[in-house]
């Protein structure tokens, strides 16, 4: 609504009792780079009168330095935010715009449409309710728009419209049209996307956009506005079961415990009986509270605070839920993935899974398939790339509550974390859980680990030695268990290049199998270590992240880390093995600290300098440290 | 079904609550305009019937309306929280201004590195800043939870991917990320919420009669006589309002006949200029915003 200066401020609070019930609608706008959706959405701007005077006069003056649209105004421009991407003249991250009519209030992903920014179009999916696809009437259905319309399945929207733009550079042909539509919904049906919505537009010039115009008489449904304006987005939301994933713990006093945050789906009311997942206790709630007073009942999308009866152990990342069909827990799910990071996925490193307010230790331990974005192909596949998207099975550290994506965002949408660099490496939907974690019951055992370790006089642990190649750790690993067995201790070297003539033989040294030799070494210590051994383990293992995984597998407290410090010239002028070598010959590929790289441990347990040390004074300092710290006698 | 500004309102305690959960030491940034009201506002709202668990922090320049201070002083011991005031202690020595030193200057001595002194000074890991995206291009880009490294910078290009609401907090020892709980609320969105919700503003927001003087078609309120004025320049009393608050030098004012909150917003649907176009730092070069926040400006 355009107001006028002399309007009343009867008018005034008129309208801004109008605005008070206007609902939001939240939509992205893709296509391929060429088809308009910055000038689609600049005309959006232009013609619901939201550009201020300025802003008209900058879009003026960038007009006129322009890129060809003989004089037409730069639409684009308004909405091409960054510096760098006015130079380049291309859309390269996700960019939010806001606007509103009569009837509802808007917000705008405008996602870029080259087929490297994947990741980014998929985060503008992510919280729309909508998704306005754009063709080029010249071109047609594009392997581009096949791409865009799996990722906005993918990320669960239900409600597309097609805009087939440029309308006015077919001569506003019906045929085309028609065509193009045939085109897309063959397509569309085949993968499951159903209600799209298809309207003919010429955004440069406006038509169909805001008004009909009168190019296309043949045209009898919505434009597009008015379609934003009337779709009923209101999705079921409100009526599924009640979530409530606890996000903060409020206890501003000894008199108050509740739990603040955001209902996921559902309603409740101050009364209702509630299940707390994973621990599955029930308990009842009793108020509601809001700064504005308790509520009666609240429902999805509220951000409240409830108080249960019981003092049941609530902690953030719970979930509370009706104990009529409370989600089901699991620390095992069949997921999409879709790769965010130059780095791949590998299958076996330990990420970080945060979802619904919790970040829980998880490993892809299987990628059953890879997609092909533009044929919807299957593909067997090792590791995922930048922009590449799989289907993978995931395991958690520990159980949580969750939904598949299907029916909940919040409790079946997660992002993958990288642990060193905290990057988001990835994201993903959950499909199913395995359920694994309910159905595979642990055989209890009678004798354990402390009574076959008190037999052996020693506390069984793992020492983990990394290096690089030739930097003396299975030199050191010898002698240290030469004096461990010479005091009558229990001990096994699991060593790099033996295990890999067994166990591992089928592992080569891509960073993938790299991963996956060090999760069976890793298990096989645990055994060994269950079994009250004292492990020596001699692995070059160059990656920080999987001797965390060690550690975490093993147990921090049973798990020693012994850094053979010997720089690079060193090791290579020793060359036991000749390996450096070959590999400076090119003979041997991803050779550590050659073409491939060596992480330093940031806190070894012990680091031992061979340099400064003799191996047998550097086994000395071992078995001293195993007398400090009382695993042995 | 949520109305817009329901669901604007619980995505911003939404966030709020992801800070107060994850972060190690949160602050809240203070300006005392109309979006810090309504973060404030929101924040009461967020951790109620606790109290915000981060102080708030003002950065002063020294040059803000003295109505301001007032206001900000007021605020604080109503609601009884913690304020933490920064001034650039080298800034002050140096005598920086907007007068003798330009806004540029002053800017960034006054405001972007005596943020970064205060944020390292009290090793805050997360700090809320009421931007939002509808203000200003570069900002329509920038994430809601936005990582900044250790040396305060923003690199546009290596932004995290956010989605849904499952934002990443995760940072190494020094780095931070500034938050954004105002990302997706329009300058409109603002008004309508403190009509609703009766928040109180600093009033040189309503129009009222103030001694002025126009420099560069901007006209500029005489606040203290620290203001040096050109020769044969008279201040004159005119009925005017603000926009946005900042320095008072900096600080173009409209002129307006608008006491009310509706004629305020009355007087907002019907401008002709957005509101940065009050603001002169925006004008220094095209983009400037962009590479302020490089930088490290909020």
């Amino acid at each position: 609504m355009r107001l006028h200066a002399d309007i009343t401020s009867a008018e005034v609070l008129d309208y801004l009792k109008a605005q008070e019930d206007k609902t939001l609608l939240r939509f992205l706008t893709c296509g391929s780079v060429d088809d308009g959706k910055s000038t689609l959405i600049g005309r959006l701007l232009y013609d619901s009168k939201l550009l201020f005077e300025d802003q008209l006069a900058a879009l003026n003056a960038a007009s006129a330095t322009g890129n060809g649209n003989d004089g037409e105004l730069d639409l684009a421009s308004l909405v091409d935010g960054l510096q760098a991407e006015r130079e380049q003249g291309i859309t390269i991250d996700v960019a939010y715009r806001y606007f509103a009519t009569e009837k509802r209030k808007f917000i705008v992903a405008d996602t870029p449409g080259h087929e490297q920014y994947t990741r980014n179009m998929a985060t503008g999916a992510s919280t729309a309710d909508l998704a306005v696809i754009l063709i080029d009437a010249r071109k047609g259905v594009l392997t581009q728009t096949r791409r865009h319309s799996y990722i906005v399945h993918l990320l669960g929207i239900r409600h597309v419209v097609l805009a087939v733009n440029k309308m006015d550079l077919v001569d506003y042909a019906e045929v085309r049209f028609n065509e193009i539509v045939a085109d897309y919904q063959a397509f569309a049906s085949e993968i499951g996307l159903d209600g799209v919505v298809a309207i003919p537009v010429a955004a440069l010039k406006g038509d169909n956009v805001i008004s009909p115009g009168e190019a296309m008489p043949w045209y009898r449904g919505p434009c597009l506005l008015e379609h934003l304006e009337q779709v009923d987005v209101a999705k079921t939301a409100e009526d599924a079961p009640f979530r409530f994933p606890v996000q903060w713990v409020n206890r501003p006093n000894l008199d108050f415990r509740g739990y603040s945050g955001t209902i996921s789906s559902g309603r409740i009311r101050s009364g209702d009986e509630v299940m707390v997942l994973p621990s599955a206790k029930t308990s009842r709630v009793t108020r509601i509270v809001t700064y504005d007073g308790d509520l009666e009942e609240a429902s999805a999308g509220q951000a409240v605070t409830l108080e249960l009866t019981d003092q049941v152990d609530i902690s953030r990342g719970d979930v509370i839920a009706t104990t009529e069909t409370p989600p089901e827990a699991t620390d095992q799910f069949a997921a999409h993935v879709i790769w965010m990071h130059d780095e791949p996925l590998l299958p076996e490193r330990s990420y970080l899974l945060k979802m619904a307010n919790q970040t829980v230790p998880a490993v892809v331990t299987e990628l059953k398939h890879t997609v092909n974005v533009n044929t919807m192909e299957q593909l067997a596949g090792k590791t995922l790339e930048l922009n590449e998207i799989g289907f993978c099975n995931l395991a958690l550290d520990r159980a949580v509550a969750y939904e598949p994506y299907g029916e909940s965002r919040d409790l079946g949408g997660f992002v993958l974390i990288d642990r060193i660099t905290n990057q988001t490496v990835g994201a993903g939907m959950i499909s199913f859980g395995l359920r694994r974690a309910t159905n595979l019951v642990w055989q209890e055992l009678h004798v354990d680990k402390i009574a076959r370790s008190s037999m052996n006089k020693q506390r069984p642990c793992v020492l983990w030695f990394t290096g690089l190649s030739g930097s003396g750790k299975s030199t050191i690993a010898n002698l240290v268990e030469r004096r461990l067995h010479a005091l009558t201790h229990r001990t096994y070297i699991l060593d790099g290049d033996n295990v890999r003539h067994g166990l591992n033989k089928d592992l080569g040294f891509t960073d993938a199998d790299r991963v996956e030799n060090i999760r069976r070494v890793a298990e096989v210590s645990t055994l060994m270590v269950d079994a009250g051994l004292i492990v020596l383990v001699s692995f070059i293992s160059p990656f920080r992240n999987e001797r965390r995984m060690a550690r975490e597998m093993v147990g921090d407290e049973e798990f020693l880390e012994i850094f053979v410090d010997t720089p690079l010239d060193v090791c290579e002028a020793r060359d036991p093995k000749g390996l450096y070598e070959k590999a400076r010959a090119g003979d041997i590929k991803n050779f550590t600290g050659i073409d491939s790289p060596y992480e330093e441990p940031e806190r070894a347990d012990l680091t031992v300098d061979t340099t400064a040390l003799s191996p047998d004074a550097a086994a000395e300092f071992v078995v001293a440290m195993l007398k400090d710290r009382r695993l042995i006698e | 079904m949520l109305t817009h500004l329901q669901a604007l309102e619980a995505e911003s305690i939404h966030i709020m609550r992801e800070v107060a959960a994850e972060a190690r030491k949160p602050v809240m940034l203070y300006s005392i305009g109309k979006d810090s009201a309504v973060m404030l506002h929101l924040a009461l709202k967020a951790f109620y019937p606790s109290r915000p668990p981060f102080p708030l922090l003002h950065v002063d320049t020294t040059w803000k309306f003295r109505e301001m201070i007032a206001f900000r002083d007021k605020i604080v011991a109503e609601h009884g929280l913690e304020l933490l005031v920064h001034i650039n202690p080298q800034g002050v020595d140096q005598g920086i201004g907007p007068f003798s030193h330009g806004s540029a200057v002053h800017t960034d001595v006054m405001k972007t590195q005596a943020l970064k002194q205060a944020l390292d000074a009290h090793g805050f890991d997360a700090a809320f800043g009421g931007a939002r995206r509808d203000e200003e291009k570069s900002r329509a880009k920038e994430r809601i939870f936005s990582f900044r490294s250790k040396s305060h910078r923003w690199d546009p290009k290596n932004q995290r991917p956010e989605l849904w609401n499952a934002y990443n907090t995760r940072i190494n020892r020094g780095e931070s990320i500034r938050v954004f709980p105002l990302s997706n609320w329009t300058e409109l969105d603002i008004w309508q919420y403190i009509h609703l919700e009766n928040i109180p503003i600093v009033p040189l927001y309503f129009a009222a009669e103030r001694p002025v003087v126009r420099r560069d078609g901007t006209l500029i309120m005489v606040d203290d006589d620290r203001m040096p004025l050109e020769p044969g320049e008279v201040p004159e009393t005119k009925m005017v309002r603000f926009r946005t608050l900042g320095c008072y030098p900096l600080t173009g004012a409209i002129e307006s006949t608008a006491q009310t909150l509706p004629e305020i917003i009355q007087e907002m649907l019907v401008a002709s200029t957005s509101e940065r176009e009050g603001r002169v730092i925006d004008h220094d070069q095209a983009a400037s915003m962009e590479k302020k926040k490089q930088e490290g400006y909020f």
